[in-house]
């Protein structure tokens, strides 16, 4: 048992930290999210180029780095710390584990191969614009058509939707319900029949679209798995994302919290640096405490997402490893974004101070794929519901 | 990071299993599930002869170097150990506070003959030891001791003169372990000392406390020109505020893996009870059943890192280590809440008369206690602010 980073993780940590400390600055990120597309396409190209970030989990043999999951979270802590503007967490967080959860061979070396060494991005579509996050959020449907399928339907907060290069989308057959009937397909976004439109969100930092389908026709080559049972490996990928979301959130968690002790060190009150005054010290140990403890929650559900992706006996923990953590981390994150904002005073309101950038930051992540009250009524399911619980 | 452990590691799982399962029987069975925090004054007798059990199967210390009686378990294997006694139900420890602190201070900072003449008793599970820190008027400012101890040159003792109060278990100990003012003119944690002072003698009085459960387990201990040994200081004469902070680290052992099996246990008798009741068809207490859950799982996972991580060089607890005392009595004070509101009406109603509190009932009483003694939750965040943030102090009110 060894609950810490190897060295070569550190070392991966530490480099992304450096790198990013570099190019996502207060202003990088300010015009980046000032554009539609909501990222710097030189900078992605040369993330992809020289860091190689978006192959960092994919095997070898399709192109990628080999490494895990544990350094997919340690990258995804920083890109959160630093609110880096960019689509790794579509393409790489859901759309590459939707190829490598369910993907065959052929599509495997297709698509990952491009993710990887081509610089094109990807993201994958499941919502209809529904409050959860569960099987009934899947509403587009589609009809067979001999070997081939026809897709219609609309889909909402899609994840850099707008300008992906290849959308993974979910859908489920005409006359099904629930967990039933689901099936994921390979759509290339030039593909006839599909539109999608950002749209334009109080976290400007990460871009959002909505994507219609009108009678897009797929060959029986874009269905991911089995018709109609693809809910279990959808699942899986929004749990594997859920985990780099929540990596991602603990990231937001340091560095308001880092800002929040540097600004209330130096701001001088009563003749005394607001820091020392213990309404101000114990707001700011209660978002330590929260920052430790999400981040412990996190590297956990790391090691079970790795294991989940990789084979091992904490597989079958990956969904309430995900839910706690997606739960814990999307509180903590919206709680001491709250509190840094309320420790800044005044500037803290303002646009120019980077606190609303978090703060935003903490809403739109919160929501993202289950809130915390979401996540823990999946918890107490699997508790209260059960017939016979262990 | 692997979580795993090895084939070894789970041999040595199913060795103290085994062990449990075929010792925690007969006489000692009435014993499971008992004697936690909040239940310490049961079967004082009965505990005791467990302790012993335990001893002669090896299973005290075991994270102890082997020199010293110990088991010399790796920190996997401790971990196994306090997992695996919780799970059994294993009753609370008499002997815990030797163990945990008074055997590792000693190691870390007795002489050769200290460690010779107490040791042995521990491990045997037939000394018992209680804390003697906190004072009236040292609570939270725990400096602030005031028992005193002069060096009597005649009779060539150590005599001490003071009040402790908060001791646990100091009605069952043999020996207590007192931090006492050595230099009569000094303040705060400047001229202290730390003593091993032995119960049965005369000049030392313990009284109970009856508590807000109507049990007692902690106790007012007076010291009236009780009497220590020249050679039972640890460190020199002055040193005592340095020996007692280094025992506060090891109260962040393992052990706490232990304590988390024991809160597993009563959240999953809350979990149990929501199921029969239909509370748990409460959205309201889903989400705090979910929420304790999680919190639960996280606080092993943050154990796990305390663990596996290295401490600063400059020895300072690492971030995941300050947060971990806040963190878990302000879980457990809700557990206790949470027990109460999936009882409903019922959580009113007593095992009997006059007082006789059931399980739960007398956890959501103790638990008003985690967030207080060991460092209230205030205090813990003045140093999670001060020493985890860097954060500066309040300016302080110069002493009288």
């Amino acid at each position: 048992m060894e609950f810490a980073f190897t060295e070569e993780q550190e070392m991966i940590r530490d480099t992304a930290a450096a790198f990013l400390a570099e190019v996502s600055t207060s202003e990088a990120i300010r015009q980046a999210m000032a554009t539609e597309r909501g990222y710097d396409a030189e900078l992605w190209q040369r993330i992809c180029g020289e860091m190689y970030w978006q192959a960092i989990h994919v095997p070898e043999a399709y192109g990628g780095m080999g490494l895990g999951y544990v350094e997919v979270v340690a990258m995804m802590e920083q890109m959160g710390r630093y609110l880096l503007c960019s689509p790794f967490f579509s393409t790489v967080c859901l759309a590459s584990n939707a190829l490598l959860v369910l993907g065959n061979e052929e599509q495997k070396s297709q698509w990952l191969g491009k993710l990887c060494t081509e610089g094109l991005t990807a993201t994958v579509a499941f919502n209809g614009g529904v409050n959860r996050w569960d099987a009934q959020c899947v509403t587009a449907t589609y009809r067979r058509d001999g070997d081939a399928f026809l897709l219609n339907g609309d889909y909402r907060y899609v994840i850099d939707g707008h300008t992906s290069d290849l959308i993974i989308v979910a859908a489920r057959e005409e006359g099904t319900s629930g967990e039933q009937g689901v099936s994921l397909f390979l759509v290339p976004a030039d593909t006839e029949g599909v539109s999608s439109s950002w749209l334009p969100t109080m976290d400007q930092a990460r871009k959002q679209a909505s994507l219609q389908l009108v009678d897009v026709a797929l060959s029986a080559g874009a269905l991911m798995g089995e018709a109609g049972n693809g809910w279990p490996a959808l699942a899986t990928v929004i749990d594997l994302a859920s985990v780099a979301l929540a990596a991602e959130q603990v990231g937001g968690c340091q560095q308001l919290l880092d800002m929040t002790v540097d600004y209330t060190t130096e701001r001088v009150q009563f003749n005394r640096p607001i820091a020392s005054f213990q309404a101000v010290k114990h707001k700011a140990a209660d978002m330590m405490l929260q920052t430790e403890v999400a981040r412990s929650g996190v590297y956990y559900a790391a090691c079970v997402a790795q294991e989940a992706l990789a084979g091992g006996e904490l597989a079958s923990e990956l969904p309430e490893a995900a839910s706690v953590a997606k739960s814990y981390c999307s509180d903590a994150y919206f709680a001491i974004a709250g509190d840094a904002l309320q420790l800044f005073g005044g500037v803290g309101f303002t646009w120019e101070y980077d606190v609303h950038l978090y703060f935003k930051r903490a809403k739109s992540s919160e929501h993202l794929l289950g809130n915390g009250a979401a996540h823990r009524e999946r918890l107490a399911t699997l508790l209260l519901d059960k017939e016979d619980v262990a | 990071m692997k979580l795993s452990f090895s084939a070894e590691d789970e041999q040595f799982r199913e060795e103290i299993a085994a062990w449990l399962n075929d010792n925690l029987t007969g006489e000692f069975a009435k014993l499971k599930y008992r004697g936690g925090p909040g239940d310490e004054h049961t079967f004082p007798q009965e505990r005791q002869q467990w302790e012993k059990k335990l001893a002669e199967g090896g299973w005290t210390c075991v994270g102890w170097p082997k020199e010293y009686g110990g088991r010399g378990c790796s920190i996997e294997q401790q971990v196994i150990f306090f997992e695996e006694y919780a799970r059994a139900g294993a009753p609370g420890r008499v002997g815990h506070i030797g163990e945990g602190l008074a055997g590792p201070t000693l190691i870390a900072f007795g002489t050769e003959e200290q460690k010779q003449k107490y040791l042995p008793g521990i491990v045997a599970g037939s000394e018992l030891w209680c804390q003697g820190y906190s004072e009236p008027g040292a609570g939270s400012d725990l400096a602030n001791v005031k028992t005193k101890a002069r060096f009597d040159e005649a009779s060539g003792k150590w005599i001490l003169d003071g009040q402790k109060v908060w001791t646990s278990l100091a009605h069952e100990s043999d020996y207590c372990f007192v931090i006492a003012r050595t230099d009569p003119d000094s303040v705060a944690h400047k001229g202290l000392g730390f003593f091993l002072v032995k119960m049965d003698q005369p000049g030392v009085e313990v009284r109970p406390i009856e508590q807000i459960t109507g049990t007692s387990e902690f106790n007012e201990v007076f010291f009236d020109g009780a009497e220590c040994d020249a050679q039972d200081i640890v460190g020199a004469p002055g040193d005592g505020w340095k020996v007692a902070m280094g025992l506060l680290g090891f109260e962040r052992g393992v052990s706490t893996l232990g304590q988390q099996m024991q809160f597993q246990n009563e959240l999953d008798q809350v979990v149990e009870l929501a199921r029969k009741n239909g509370a748990g068809q409460d959205p309201t207490i889903r989400q705090r059943i979910a929420r304790a859950h999680a919190e639960l799982k996280i606080m092993r996972y943050n154990a796990m890192r305390m663990l596996s991580g290295q401490s600063g060089s400059d020895g300072s607890l690492q971030k995941e280590a300050l947060i971990y005392k806040l963190f878990w009595a302000t879980w457990h004070r809700s557990l206790g809440e949470l027990a109460m509101d999936v009882m409903g009406p019922e959580c009113e109603i007593l095992e009997g008369g006059p007082y006789e509190l059931s399980r739960l009932q007398s956890m959501y009483l103790f638990v008003r206690s985690d967030t207080i003694y060991g460092g209230t939750n205030q205090i813990q965040r003045n140093i999670i602010a001060e020493r985890g943030l860097g954060m500066p102090k309040e300016p302080r009110v110069a002493a009288k």
